[in-house]
């Protein structure tokens, strides 16, 4: 039997998930023996979009005309289409853009705008086309990277993990810090996979891995304004590495329109 | 057909490659001769444009590491350490000696992950010829888990005190959230003490390989300090005679853009300029520990150099510096009181450079009295070298001569471009090589 075919694609992005790929190290050389890496322009691999592959990775966030074409090609080609990272899931910290105006960003950014082509928006793969698993996080974990590839090699779907940081912070026997330091931690909003580092290390959750399930945006976002944060300052907080995941863009519609009582 | 035969230089020549390989991010290249002279030879580049500076503007000063990280996944700590820095200067914070060691431990971290990388799967394969590393490793099976081992032993010097190795997580302003417990710093003593000799090797193997000669004249720029090798604090200097303090960066170099590249370019008064890891050692040689002196001058190696390729021999003595640097911080460790410095946000401006693995980045913070941004800079080396990586293209492609058949001038140039191991998606996005050759 011949060995499933597997490409890595990559838009707009800052490489790390590629890199967190490539950090696995010696792991890398046994995944070879798993499946034939077609593309990964990284380590020196190029195939066309065109040709076809079992499982497509695709890091990054859809920005300009020509994204859009690839992707298109991608998606025909691939049998499986997984996202990987913050920026392929839910459009990065890059679609902060998509509220501003970003012809006048541009200018600010670039003296003669009119040699960029561009979209007006940073968006998700699944804006875009049909995407059969969402691997969150910025970067993504090889864990679940790793398990994903394996579930599909067996024909499984691959096991959705949607609890929040919190839980995994308890288990790993932490203090809360958002309880006894009154820090303004995501992590009762955000979902779990990273094994709630930032807590772990004295520091607060800054949502990289995304909205976890049955989040409460309003409640939270009123208890962090408890802590001492104005409304723009709850706002901001959810509009952050996943600031285009719907539940995070809702509540930083919530908190930077409304006017709450501050007092 | 005979691919070393000479071909007639005067032809029409295209070569069109859609995507380099082994290097960070994706670019085009573009070149142009025609009557046997080039006309054209520049990088096309797309840089999505991700404006992170305008995102910056009106954040809180404790978010802006998350979001300057998120710049570049292969050098985060540059991208935070610079940021936090600048910001601390404007907070008055004077660096306390343990946050300062830390802070060296975990950017060496980042040195010895991207350096390892690059030697291993992005250059040795073009020097032995090899399509990729996964096809070097059936032949050079030791060679390539021993890099693997290096980059790993610098993801666990990142981890140590980020966290993790891909946006590390434990920088903060003033310091660090977390220091780290003695077992954890006494486990990784052991692993750097035990990678000590796997490091010469490793260095003496990178300056064993196949390397093409190509001298090119051409000014370094590096952070130079007092004592120790320039990477997070010292002032800027340059092979001859730039010495500024980081704040006076605007007044001498500036940037610009060009049509066929959405990066911007960067000169010095007025010229390009050269940064990296071959930019650094040729500046600051003499402030390599002995024995890495020693063992640089038994494998024949002399700084500074002029031949762009020595770049490879920098970058793996670097390896080693990060190793046995980072071993003499590490085994005296002591646990401090705190593992920040406090401090109240105030208004200002503030400038700072360090050493990116790929050279020298600059960043400028404006704050207001809430410690809120008002204007962010961020310069990284990689659009700072654009304008000296298509000079030194330039004259490598003409001393190799237009002769030489399109396989062989794409080879060449796809070398010059990797050697610079060039972050594209810091600055840059998209590299294709493209070649017209008219009448």
């Amino acid at each position: 039997m011949s060995k499933p075919r597997v490409a890595i694609h990559k838009f707009a992005s800052c490489s790390g998930c590629q890199l967190a790929f490539v950090n696995m190290g010696i792991e890398l050389v046994e995944l070879t023996k798993l499946v034939e890496i077609v593309h990964m322009a990284e380590v020196g691999h190029v195939a066309p979009e065109s040709e076809n592959v079992d499982i497509a990775f695709v890091e990054g966030s859809i920005t300009t005309p020509h994204d859009v074409e690839r992707l298109l090609k991608i998606r025909e080609h691939s049998k499986y289409l997984i996202t990987m990272g913050a920026c392929a899931t839910s459009g990065g910290i890059q679609a902060l853009r998509n509220h501003a105006d970003a012809a006048e960003w541009m200018r600010s950014v670039y003296a003669k705008p009119e040699y960029i082509q561009s979209l007006s928006t940073s968006a998700a793969i699944a804006n875009h086309v049909k995407v059969d698993f969402e691997l969150w996080g910025c970067p993504v974990s090889v864990r679940q990277m790793l398990a994903a590839i394996r579930s599909f090699l067996f024909g499984v779907p691959p096991q959705i993990l949607r609890e929040k940081v919190c839980q995994e912070c308890k288990r790993r026997g932490n203090n809360c810090i958002l309880i006894t330091q009154g820090a303004a931690c995501m992590g009762p909003v955000t979902r779990t996979g990273c094994g709630a580092l930032c807590p772990t290390f004295g520091a607060p959750c800054y949502t990289c891995y995304g909205p976890a399930e049955g989040t409460n945006t309003a409640s939270f976002g009123q208890r962090l304004m408890g802590l001492g944060l104005n409304a723009d300052q709850v706002a901001r907080k959810f509009a952050s590495i996943n600031n285009a995941a719907p539940v995070f863009s809702e509540a930083t519609e919530m908190f930077a329109t409304k006017t709450w009582m501050e007092e | 057909m005979n691919t070393l035969a000479s071909r007639d230089p005067d032809r029409d020549i295209n070569i069109e490659v859609p995507l380099l390989t082994r290097v960070e991010g994706e670019g085009s290249l573009e070149l142009t001769a025609r009557n046997g002279r080039i006309e054209t030879l520049q990088l096309s580049i797309f840089e999505p444009p991700r404006l992170f500076e305008k995102f910056l503007e009106g954040q809180d000063y404790t978010e802006v590491p998350h979001i300057a990280a998120r710049v570049c996944g292969v050098c985060p700590i540059a991208y935070q350490m610079t940021s936090i820095r600048a910001m601390e200067k404007i907070f008055g914070v004077v660096e306390d000696p343990w946050v300062h060691a830390m802070r060296r431990v975990i950017y060496y971290g980042e040195w010895l992950q991207s350096h390892a990388l690059h030697i291993n799967l992005f250059a040795a394969p073009d020097f032995l010829g090899f399509a990729d590393a996964l096809e070097m490793a059936s032949r050079f099976p030791d060679e390539v888990k021993r890099g693997m081992q290096l980059q790993g032993l610098g993801n666990d010097m990142l981890r140590l005190l980020g966290g993790r190795s891909v946006h590390p997580i434990g920088l903060r302003v003033g310091g660090f959230h977390r220091a780290p417990p003695k077992h954890e710093v006494a486990d990784l003593v052991d692993k750097l003490l035990a990678a000590r000799d796997m490091v010469r090797e490793f260095v003496a193997w990178a300056v064993s390989l196949p390397c093409p000669v190509d001298e090119q004249t051409f000014v370094s720029v590096a952070i130079r300090h007092p004592r120790e090798y320039g990477l997070n604090e010292g002032r800027l200097a340059s092979d001859q005679g730039l010495d500024i303090d980081f704040a006076d960066y605007p007044r001498h170099f500036r940037e610009h853009q060009v049509a066929h590249s959405t990066a911007h370019y960067s000169m010095m008064d007025g010229r390009s300029y050269f940064l990296g890891p071959l930019a650094r050692m040729n500046l600051n040689f003499d402030r390599l520990p002995l024995e890495i002196q020693d063992f640089a001058r038994d494998l024949g190696l002399k700084f500074p150099a002029r031949n762009m390729f020595m770049n490879v021999a920098a970058r793996a003595l670097e390896c080693y510096l990060a190793i046995v640097d980072t071993l003499n911080i590490l085994q005296r460790y002591k646990l401090p009181t705190r593992p920040w410095q406090d401090f109240t946000p105030r208004a200002g401006v503030g400038h700072h450079c360090t050493e990116a693995p790929r050279g020298m980045i600059y960043h400028r913070f404006e704050l207001d009295a809430n410690g809120r941004v008002i204007i962010a800079t961020m310069i990284p080396p990689t659009s700072q070298n654009q304008a000296r990586l298509e000079q030194n293209l330039h004259v490598a492609v003409e001393r190799f001569g237009l002769n030489h058949p399109d396989d062989a001038l794409r080879d060449l140039c796809e070398k010059v471009i990797r050697n610079y191991d060039p972050c594209l998606s810091c600055s840059t996005h998209f590299l294709k090589l493209k070649v017209t050759r008219g009448e």
